[in-house]
C-alpha cells in the first residue's frame, strides 16, 4: 500500500524523498492545492471517498499517516 | 489626500480603540498601528534613507504591516519580499532594486546567500524608536502623490522579474473606486487570503485603512484544512473576503460548506485567475444572499482595471465577463489593425488613467514596450498600458477574457512567465533544452527537457531558484525536444499533446 501511495505522491510533487519525510505540512511540501490534488488521486485509485472531516493534519503530516487513512476508508 | 498615511491616520483619529489589523498573535488597534507606523517611520528617516527602496522581509504577519506603512511614513518605498524565497531569485529581485535597507529580523537566514551587504533594520528595534514629528512632518510637508508607494514584482519572461513601480496616487484613486464600489466601511471584516506580495493584497489591506475596517491575516495552512478556515472565519465575524478562485476552490470541491456554513458572509469578491463557474455556483447556492464579483486586471494597473457584479445565473460551460472598466480608470480594445474592436471582436485590452503603473523599476525597455502612447490620441502626451490581454465584448456590451497575448499563465492566480521557468531549469547543468508549457486541464505547469541530468534532480535544482509557486507539477525528459518548422522547440505541440510525444520517449529514456 505504501509503495502505491508513494507513486501517487511523485505524480503531486516530483522528485520529493516520500519515505524519509517525517513531517509534510512542516516543511511545506503538501500545501493546500497539493492535499486537493493527492486526495482526488487517492479517491480514484483506492475508491474511496476522503470527506472534509478526514482532512486533518494528523493524516496528512507524513506517507505512514497518509497510508494509515487510506486503509481504515477502505474497510469502511 | 496625497499620501497613503493620511488614510490611516484619518481613520486612527476617528476610531482609535478600534482593531485594524489581527494575526495569529497580535491584534492592533488603530492607535497603536499608527504609533508603531511612525516609530518605524522615524528609525528609517533617521537613517538618512530617503525615497529610497527598503525591502521589507518579515514573513505573512502585523509586522510587515507595519514594516510597509513605516517605510511610507519615512517617505521610501517598500517591496515586500517573502522570506522563504530561494537566495538565487531575491538575488535577481535585490540585482534591479537595489534596496537601500532590508527590514528583518533576528532570526531571519533568508538574507544569507543573497549577498546583500547593505543596511539590515531589525524591525524590533525600529518599532521600539522614539517618534519625532519634526522629522515625520519635514517629510510628508514635501511628500507629492506621484512618489512611490511600493514596487511590487512580477514574473520576467527573460528570468528577470519585472518591478512594477506604483504611486501614492494610484493607490488612493484605486481605493477610493474600490471601497465605494463593494461599500468596504466600518463594519466591514476581511478575511486575507493573498499574500502581501501580490497585487490582490493592495485592496483589502489599503481599503481596511482608508475604511476604518477590520482585517484578519488567515494562516496558510488554513487552505489546506477547509473545515479550520470555516471555523476561523466564524469566529472571527469575516464577512468581506477577496480571494483568488483556487481558494474558493478548495472550499467548493470539498463541498465544505454543507458541513459548516459561513454565518456572516456578505461580499465574496475574487481575482486572479479565471473562476470556474461550477466553484461559483457552489458558493451562490449555499450563501444566496451575499455579493458576489469577478475583478480583473493586472498589477501594472494598481490591482484592478474591470470588474463583474454577478447579476445573473451561469451554466456550467459558460465563462464570467470581466464586465466593464472601473471608476476613474478606463479601458479599451484595440485589433491588430490598431482600429478598436466592435461586439465579438477580439483584441488586445488597453488600461488608461490613474490607477497606471508609473512603471518598471529600473527597466526603461520593458517600460517602453508596455506603457506607451494611446494608440488612439496623438495629439498630447498620454500614457496607455498594454495588458497583453486577448478580450471581446459580448452582446451585453460586456468584456470577456479570450486568452494571452504571450506566453504568461495564471497558476493559483499566481502570474507566471513560463520563459522564467525555463531559465531556471536551463540554468541547471546537465539541462541542454527544455520548455515549460501549462496544461489548462489539469491545471499543471510541465517542464520537458532534453540532456544529462537525471529527471530526480531538476525539482531540487529548480527549487533553489523559483518560489514555490512557480515549480512544475510534472517533469519529463525526453531525448529530442521536437522542433518546428522553423527549428525552434514546438511549444504549441507540446503545449497541446505533451503526454503523446513523451510518452513512447518516456518507456526509453526515464
Amino acid at each position: 500500500m505504501i509503495k502505491q501511495d508513494i507513486e501517487i505522491l511523485d505524480e503531486i510533487s516530483p522528485g520529493t524523498d516520500w519515505k524519509n519525510q517525517d513531517d509534510l505540512l512542516e516543511k511545506h511540501i503538501l500545501d493546500s492545492l497539493k492535499i486537493v490534488q493527492l486526495v482526488g488521486a487517492l479517491n480514484d485509485e483506492f475508491d474511496i471517498s476522503i470527506t472534509p472531516v478526514d482532512l486533518v493534519p494528523e493524516n496528512f503530516k507524513n506517507a505512514e499517516a497518509v497510508s494509515a487513512l487510506v486503509e481504515r476508508l477502505s474497510d469502511e | 489626500m496625497k499620501n497613503i498615511i493620511e488614510m490611516l491616520e484619518r481613520s486612527a483619529a476617528v476610531s482609535p480603540e478600534k482593531t485594524v489589523f489581527r494575526d495569529d498573535s497580535a491584534d492592533v488597534t488603530y492607535a497603536g498601528f499608527l504609533d508603531t507606523v511612525r516609530s518605524v517611520g522615524t528609525y528609517i528617516a533617521k537613517t538618512g534613507i530617503y525615497k529610497a527602496p527598503v525591502a521589507v522581509m518579515l514573513g505573512r504577519s502585523v509586522r510587515t504591516l507595519g514594516a510597509m506603512f513605516g517605510v511610507l511614513c519615512s517617505g521610501n518605498f517598500y517591496t515586500v519580499i517573502d522570506p522563504d524565497t530561494p537566495a538565487e531569485r531575491i538575488k535577481t529581485v535585490f540585482s534591479v532594486l537595489k534596496p537601500a535597507a532590508v527590514i528583518a529580523d533576528g532570526h531571519s537566514e533568508s538574507l544569507a546567500g543573497t549577498g546583500f551587504k547593505g543596511r539590515v533594520i531589525e524591525y524590533a528595534e525600529a518599532a521600539e524608536c522614539t517618534e519625532e514629528n519634526g522629522i515625520l512632518s519635514e517629510i510628508r510637508s514635501r511628500a507629492i502623490d506621484t512618489d512611490l508607494a511600493y514596487v511590487l514584482f512580477t514574473s520576467g519572461s527573460t528570468g528577470v522579474p519585472k518591478g512594477a513601480a506604483v504611486s501614492h496616487r494610484s493607490v488612493l484613486t484605486y481605493i477610493k473606486w474600490y471601497a465605494e464600489t463593494f461599500e468596504i466601511d466600518r463594519g466591514t471584516v476581511f478575511g486575507s487570503q493573498t499574500p502581501f506580495y501580490f497585487s490582490m493584497s493592495v485592496s483589502d489591506v489599503f481599503s481596511t485603512v482608508y475604511a476604518g475596517a477590520e482585517l484578519n491575516i488567515i494562516p496558510k495552512t488554513l487552505f489546506s484544512f477547509p473545515m479550520k478556515l470555516l471555523e476561523f472565519l466564524n469566529e472571527r465575524r469575516v464577512n468581506t473576503i477577496y480571494w483568488v478562485p483556487s481558494a474558493l476552490g478548495i472550499i467548493a470541491n470539498w463541498r465544505a460548506l454543507d458541513y459548516c456554513g459561513l454565518k456572516y458572509i456578505k461580499k465574496v469578491l475574487f481575482a486572479g485567475e479565471v473562476c470556474p463557474v461550477k466553484q461559483l455556483n457552489y458558493w451562490m447556492e449555499k450563501i444566496p444572499d451575499a455579493v458576489f464579483a469577478n475583478l480583473f486586471g493586472p498589477t501594472e494597473t494598481t490591482d484592478i482595471c474591470t470588474y463583474y457584479i454577478v447579476d445573473r445565473k451561469f451554466d456550467g460551460g459558460e465563462t464570467l465577463p470581466i464586465g466593464r472598466h472601473c471608476g476613474n480608470c478606463d479601458v479599451f480594445v484595440l485589433k491588430e489593425d490598431g482600429t478598436e474592436a466592435r461586439e465579438g471582436e477580439e483584441g488586445e485590452l488597453y488600461a488608461r488613467g490613474s490607477f497606471l503603473a508609473a512603471g518598471y523599476y529600473n527597466n526603461p525597455e520593458k517600460t517602453a514596450a508596455a506603457f506607451v502612447q494611446n494608440p488612439l490620441n496623438n495629439c498630447y502626451p498620454e500614457t496607455v498600458y498594454r495588458t497583453g490581454d486577448i478580450v471581446r465584448y459580448n452582446e451585453k456590451g460586456e468584456l470577456m477574457y479570450v486568452s494571452r497575448a504571450d506566453s504568461q499563465i495564471k497558476h493559483m492566480g499566481y502570474r507566471i512567465e513560463l520563459g522564467e521557468i525555463e531559465s531556471a531549469a536551463s540554468a541547471l547543468g546537465g539541462v541542454s533544452s527544455c520548455a515549460a508549457v501549462y496544461d489548462r486541464s489539469e491545471q499543471k505547469i510541465v517542464l520537458i527537457y532534453s540532456g544529462g541530468k537525471d529527471r530526480e534532480e531538476i525539482m531540487p535544482g529548480l527549487s533553489e531558484r523559483l518560489p514555490e509557486y512557480m515549480l512544475p507539477q510534472k517533469v519529463y525528459k525526453i531525448k529530442e525536444m521536437p522542433l518546428n518548422q522553423n527549428g525552434k522547440i514546438d511549444r504549441r505541440l507540446l503545449a497541446g499533446s505533451y503526454k503523446q510525444v513523451c510518452a513512447g520517449i518516456r518507456r526509453n529514456g526515464g
